[in-house]
């Protein structure tokens, strides 16, 4: 098992490096930083000078190659336009993602898992048509268009929740204030997760409710509710699993749209201004770090994948 | 089994779902009013047609925005350059997964082993990211959304193609050919293409709704197709102006309710496609 580990970490390194050198390359094909500098007041000289200091007067791959040494020697750099670490900027604003997309994960599953059991259940039946139907609908909502329709409803008809922000400013931020700001972003996130979740989920469980070992725990007269819990739930756990893995991307990419729209402090709204700013050594960091995460999340759904199902041995 | 009757069977099968019908009917409707925009539209999609704000009249059924244009003629045409952006990007992304598949699948080895490690590269990427940083590379314009969807979504198919070739090259008719000497180019173009068609064809329903719903999100953050030009996403984003979202609806509540209409019809006629094709279900 730990040797298994070992070796896809190992097998992890070089997509890394590929994953870094892409990224580095597209991202000085998108432009120099120098060029939102660039105005009537400020001098060639002073831009050279900067040039030089950002090595930015430097070929590319040369560029690549000290961001590599430097990242080994655990400095990620300093932001081009708030002269803030890397590092520090991204812890900083790690927690508030991690939230976010943790919430709507889980809040996500614990809609999809039982619509999806319950419709696969009732296969061919009204109330499967209706699950279905209403997961299409989810997968079908441009988040941006939920949250608008969310911000319309609840903050300014109804007038109950915040639209913008973590907290509301002057307050300290207690766990009810935070909560009552996660509410919208989060169901967005939801359920999109949940749209694409729920079919998936419920072909997995039509696909086991048709073994024969499942015939055969009807057959010794087990209750219908035992025979799916005991034996269809936990055998249906190995596809939810991989889901959940995959996900991780796709759902980084929606907290970057929602964050936007709710202002949520996050790595997102960085993502967004560094893009735009072609803050450099932010987008390389963000990148670096997203793709750490995923590879992770991978590397985590093989593992689990061993626990779920004695059958595999590595 | 001749063509005519296979593919009368799988229209048998693909009427049955009534749902998926209605939605074929509906997407009909919508594309040929997005074709016909330029004949049906009653004003100019970029000229003020009328007052400044005013709800929907008569004369403008869905009303008018901040400068008077018509909302109704933008909307046509917003659907006309969604659909062209959604078309086009699941037609590039759709041939660069299947030829890369089709090899990756097909010559195995090395090939295959470098082809899906730069394939898995590209799916374990925050996806939104990529276009984020691909969309400040170009001018952002309706022609550099178009090939970064393009270019972005193909992973998906590759994937899809390989496994169908893999499975393919296992089966007694391919051997066969391989068996009597038939050159590889016909074996892949005449024998192993055809039979990876259906999935893919489902597959890229799902794609095209999925470019259209990237399409509105970047045009709506303003990266994706420019102002004058509407698209379903950039009319959205005027929405974000607070008197806007509050006293007037009829500026974004059409664009976001033809989005959905558009991405749940086709999702609905790719699943009953998928059921259609698939030869179990008789």
């Amino acid at each position: 098992m730990w040797k298994y580990v070992l070796k896809k970490l190992l097998l992890a390194i070089p997509v890394l490096l590929g994953i870094t050198i892409i990224d580095y390359a597209i991202m000085s094909l998108a432009g120099s930083p120098l060029d939102m500098m660039v105005g009537p007041r400020v001098s060639e000289a002073a831009l050279a000078a900067r040039a030089a200091q950002w090595g930015l007067d430097q070929p590319i791959y040369v560029q690549y190659w000290h961001w590599l040494v430097e990242l080994f020697h655990g400095n990620l750099g300093y932001s081009y336009k708030s002269y803030q670490p890397v590092a520090d900027l991204i812890g900083s604003h790690m927690g508030p993602t991690l939230l976010l997309m943790g919430v709507s994960m889980v809040l996500g599953l614990i809609i999809a898992i039982p619509a999806g059991i319950y419709s696969a259940v009732h296969r061919y039946q009204k109330r499967d048509y209706a699950v279905v139907s209403a997961s299409f609908l989810f997968s079908s909502v441009p988040g941006f268009f939920l949250s608008l329709i969310l911000i319309y409803l609840f903050t300014v008809r109804l007038g109950l929740l915040p639209s913008s922000g973590m907290s509301t400013p002057g307050t300290g931020g207690d766990a009810a204030d935070v909560i009552r700001h996660l509410v919208m972003p989060s169901l967005v996130l939801a359920i999109g997760v949940a749209g694409g979740n729920i079919r998936y989920i419920r072909s997995a469980v039509l696909e086991i409710l048709e073994m024969d070992y499942l015939r055969t725990a009807k057959a010794k007269g087990m209750g219908r509710r035992i025979v799916i819990r005991r034996h269809a739930l936990c055998n249906a756990l190995l596809p939810i699993v991989t889901v959940i893995g995959m996900q991780i991307p796709t759902l980084f990419g929606g907290a970057v749209i929602v964050e936007q729209l709710f202002s949520w402090p996050g790595l997102g709204l960085v993502t967004m201004s560094a893009v735009t700013s072609r803050d450099y050594p932010v987008i390389m960091g963000v990148c670096l770090l997203s793709a750490v995460v995923v590879l992770l999340a991978n590397l985590l759904t093989d593992i689990l994948y061993a626990v779920v199902d004695p059958t595999i041995k590595y | 089994m001749n063509k005519n009757s296979k593919f009368r069977m799988i229209a048998r099968r693909f009427m049955k779902h009534k749902m998926a019908v209605a939605c074929l009917v509906i997407l009909a409707v919508l594309i040929m009013m997005a074709i016909l925009a330029p004949v049906i539209a009653p004003y100019s999609p970029t000229k003020p047609a009328g007052k400044f704000s005013q709800p929907p009249t008569p004369e403008h059924i869905l009303g008018t925005d901040k400068i008077g244009r018509d909302m109704y003629s933008r909307i046509l045409y917003a659907m006309q350059v969604s659909l062209e952006v959604g078309f086009l990007a699941t037609l590039i992304s759709t041939a660069v997964g299947v030829a890369l598949g089709l090899i990756s699948g097909y010559f195995g080895g090395a090939v295959d082993k470098a082809l899906m490690s730069f394939t898995d590269m590209v799916m374990s990427f925050p996806y939104i990211l990529l276009v984020l940083v691909a969309a400040a590379i170009f001018q952002p314009g309706k022609w550099s959304i178009i090939l970064i969807l393009g270019f972005v979504d193909w992973p998906g198919v590759a994937r899809l193609v390989r496994g169908n070739v893999l499975s393919l090259r296992e089966t007694n008719f391919i051997k066969s050919d391989v068996t009597a000497g038939m050159p590889r180019r016909y074996i892949l173009f005449s024998e192993i293409l055809p039979n990876t068609i259906a999935p893919v064809l489902v597959y890229a329903t799902s794609v095209f709704a999925i470019s259209i719903l990237d399409e509105a999100a970047l045009s709506f953050l303003g990266m994706g197709v420019q102002p004058p030009t509407p698209s379903l996403g950039n009319i959205l984003n005027g929405a974000e102006s607070l008197s806007v979202l509050t006293g007037k609806p009829w500026l974004w509540v059409p664009a976001g309710v033809v989005i959905i209409l558009l991405v749940v019809c086709i999702n609905f006629v790719g699943d009953a496609l998928r059921d259609a094709f698939d030869p179990r279900n008789e």
